[in-house]
């Protein structure tokens, strides 16, 4: 089954580097086992149901960690290989051959998908632990650690595909797994209404693969990796090219929560909190970075579609972090600042070679540092009976001190504090957005302006969500049921995964900035970007960029800490008022897409019922009032039968008599 | 006397059969009608027999009698079989057919 065919090299070499070898034997066919062994242990702990209650989630923890392990070992031997053998396929065989269409399954193994084979196992494993401990007194915690193993399985086949078609397989069962965990606790009907939004707005999303998919199929005749990206040439028409990277970036908007269709991101916080870190901070909803920047031979011949994707990035960068500024909700606070975080990396991916490893790399960082914090918030609700507003919070830092130190950690970290892991991937993307663009000078400025405030504008946020939370006077009251209210630090299975995601916070980034380590790992995938001067000099964006930070953190100081944060929210500014409510996101699309929707189905069914349904039942009333005139002559009186007889008998006669004469 | 008068007559007794037929209620009565109708036919047949020198009309006319004999038999035994169940003999009483 196993060909060794070392691929036709048909890849520009300008964009892509080796072609891909596929693997016959070695340690590499180890690969497919780290979609099997989560995808096995799902299977089991939902087929086997309540007999594996007491065990289950320990399986879930040794079937993600096991994943792990195994991608720890492909990455040591991926070490071992020259950076030209990097690029590799586990050829599985015949997936489907239907007339003109002929697709091979196959696992990609390079770095860009082993850098997410490790981040998603490794954050992934830690949130299993993490899980244990929290979801301890859940009844369905087997249910959830299935739900978890799906989605580890899921997002592994939607990295590790080798073709736009597997990816699309992944890419669905992220969305399912999502679903299902957003509404775990469905018996609360906001809850089952958030998972079903996240769910129709990733359809729109999805959507847009397949169209591109189609687009694909038509222009290049296949939908894997090699045939497409390869197949870009100079005499590829910009139009289609334009139309698959929009379509593209239409389903990394779904997935990834950008705007326009974010809207589902704040709902889907409903999910428990080890969801929202694994699924909803750290790994799923950074999809939409990986399709692009997996997809970079394309968008580097779209340069018009490029230049969307770097609107919206922008828009939604600073979209998120307004919102990010007003929510009082720790979960939804953090979850615009996702959505923000998210912006940055679609913004970097945008810009082109200059930005794809760096979109990379924050998405790395912002994988630990935002999963450390979505755990310390789960850490904080565990710690005040599911509390989850930040202005009944206040001077936690006191009661919790692991908590408070990892989850500072972290904030230093997303804000950019210098050497911190944030600092390192946040200010790389800030220089390439700054970057000039040949035949647009006006966009490395722009560009770059609104990525350094959305720095500026995070440093508030963050400080404020951080403030609120752990410093200042306590505000908490007591608890639902009227018994006072005891914050204290969570159990060592919550605590751990938390003070190793606090120290990838502080050292990653300055680990894998030594040296261009990063870059030059992505390298065989993404090429080696040549180094282009931005506008500014690289000093005076750093230190504008420091200063723009320190002013934030110094408005939320003096904002929530030197002065007293009210109990009852302000009215505040209309633009305050607006980001409350998501800068009216849900209005807009009721208003746009939902309303419509429903008048144009309520007018389906106003047609169905009365064209199409109408038509049927008069001609069965017809029929029926035919039969009721036919009645009347069945009298059952034998006399008029005979007249008719008669009647019919002489009008007969007649007949055939003038027809004579 | 022209072999025309016989098929007026047969014409005059058949119509006073049919509108027995038709105007009467009574069973029995009905049933002479029906008779009359069948024998005004014979009369027909055989008076076409004559005029056309042919005996095939006069044989249709014991056809005809002894279809109305055996007719008559099962139309009678339905009369009484009804009078016994509905004590009527009116046909306007037996409309179980309607509708």
């Amino acid at each position: 089954m196993h060909t060794l065919t070392a691929l036709v090299a048909s890849l520009p070499s300008d964009t892509i580097g080796p072609a891909t070898e596929t693997v016959e034997t070695g340690t590499l066919l180890v690969a497919p086992l780290l979609v099997g062994i989560p995808l096995l242990s799902a299977a089991l702990l939902l087929v086997l149901g309540r007999r594996t209650d007491r065990w289950g989630h320990w399986l879930g923890v040794l079937a993600s960690s096991a994943a792990f392990v195994i991608g720890a070992v492909v990455f040591v031997n991926m070490l071992g290989r020259s950076e030209g053998s990097r690029v590799l396929d586990v050829d599985l065989g015949n997936w489907i051959d239907a007339g003109a269409f002929h697709l091979n399954a196959g696992v990609r193994l390079d770095p860009l998908s082993l850098t997410f084979v490790l981040l998603v196992t490794f954050v992934g494993s830690l949130i299993h632990i993490y899980a244990v401990a929290y979801m301890e007194h859940d009844a369905d915690r087997r249910r959830f650690f299935a739900y978890l193993n799906l989605f580890i399985a899921a997002m592994l086949t939607l990295v590790l595909a080798n073709s736009y078609l597997l990816l699309f397989f992944g890419w669905e069962g992220v969305g399912l797994a999502s679903y299902l965990l957003i509404g775990f606790w469905n018996y609360r009907l906001d809850y089952a209404v958030a998972a079903k939004k996240a769910f129709v707005a990733n359809r729109i999303g999805d959507l847009g693969l397949i169209i591109a998919m189609g687009l694909m199929f038509a222009t290049f005749g296949s939908v894997s990796f090699d045939t497409v990206l390869g197949g870009v040439t100079e005499s590829t028409s910009q139009a289609t090219l334009n139309g698959i990277a929009l379509m593209l970036l239409l389903a990394a908007c779904g997935k990834s929560a950008q705007f326009p269709l974010q809207s589902w991101l704040g709902d889907a916080m409903a999910g428990p909190t080890p969801v929202s870190a694994l699924i909803h901070a750290a790994t799923m909803v950074t999809a939409g970075v990986y399709l692009i920047v997996r997809s970079a031979p394309l968008f580097n011949a779209a340069p018009d579609a490029q230049l969307v994707v770097v609107c919206v990035g922008a828009v939604t960068l600073v979209f998120g972090a307004i919102v990010g500024c007003a929510k009082d909700d720790i979960k939804k606070a953090l979850a615009a600042s996702t959505m923000s975080q998210i912006g940055y990396m679609i913004l970097a991916a945008g810009l082109g070679p200059v930005g794809y490893a760096f979109a990379i790399f924050h998405l790395v960082t912002h994988g630990f540092f935002k999963a450390g914090m979505f755990l310390g918030a789960g850490s904080v609700m565990h710690g005040m009976d599911d509390q989850v507003n930040m202005r009944l919070f206040g001077g936690l830092g006191r009661y919790m001190k692991i908590t408070y130190i990892t989850f500072g950690a972290g904030w230093l970290a997303i804000i950019g504090f210098p050497f911190f892991s944030g600092f390192y991937s946040k200010d790389h993307i800030i220089e390439s957005a700054f970057v000039p663009v040949e035949g647009a000078p006006w966009r490395a400025w722009f560009f770059g302006s609104v990525a350094m405030l959305a720095a500026g504008i995070t440093a508030f946020y963050m400080s404020r969500l951080f403030f609120m939370t752990f410093e200042g006077e306590k505000r908490w009251t007591n608890k639902a049921d009227g018994s006072h209210q005891h914050p204290h630090e969570a159990p060592k299975l919550m605590t751990w995964p938390m003070i190793v995601l606090a120290v990838g916070s502080v050292g990653l980034g300055a680990f894998l900035n030594a040296g261009n380590k990063f870059v030059d790992w992505l390298a065989p995938v993404l090429g080696h970007p040549e180094h282009e001067e931005p506008v500014m000099p690289v000093p005076v964006i750093m230190g504008l960029t420091l200063a723009l930070v320190a002013v934030g953190i110094l408005i939320a100081w003096r904002r929530y800490v030197a002065s007293r944060v009210p109990v009852v929210p302000p009215v505040g500014t209309s633009l305050t008022r607006a980001a409350r409510v998501d800068l009216y996101q849900d209005t807009v699309n009721d208003v746009l897409l939902v309303e419509p929707g429903q008048a144009l189905t309520r007018s389906l069914v106003y047609v169905d019922r009365t064209a199409i349904d109408g038509t049927v039942s008069s001609v069965g009333r017809v029929t029926v009032g035919l039969g009721e005139i036919a009645r009347r002559f069945q009298t059952g009186y034998v006399r008029s039968y005979a007249a008719s007889m008669l009647l019919g008998l002489v009008v007969l006669v007649i007949v055939v008599l003038v027809i004579q004469i | 006397m022209s072999l025309t008068h016989y098929l007026v007559l047969a014409a005059i007794l058949f119509s006073l059969g049919a509108t027995t037929v038709l105007l009467r209620r009574n069973a029995i009565i009905v049933f002479m009608g029906v008779e009359l109708m069948l024998n005004a036919t014979n009369l027909t047949l055989v008076t076409f027999s004559r005029i056309h020198g042919d005996l095939t009309g006069q044989v249709m006319a014991f056809f005809v009698m002894v279809v109305a004999a055996a007719e008559v038999v099962v139309g009678l035994s339905i009369i009484v079989a009804i009078f016994r169940t509905r004590r009527s003999a009116s046909v306007d009483d037996v409309n179980l057919l309607k509708n």
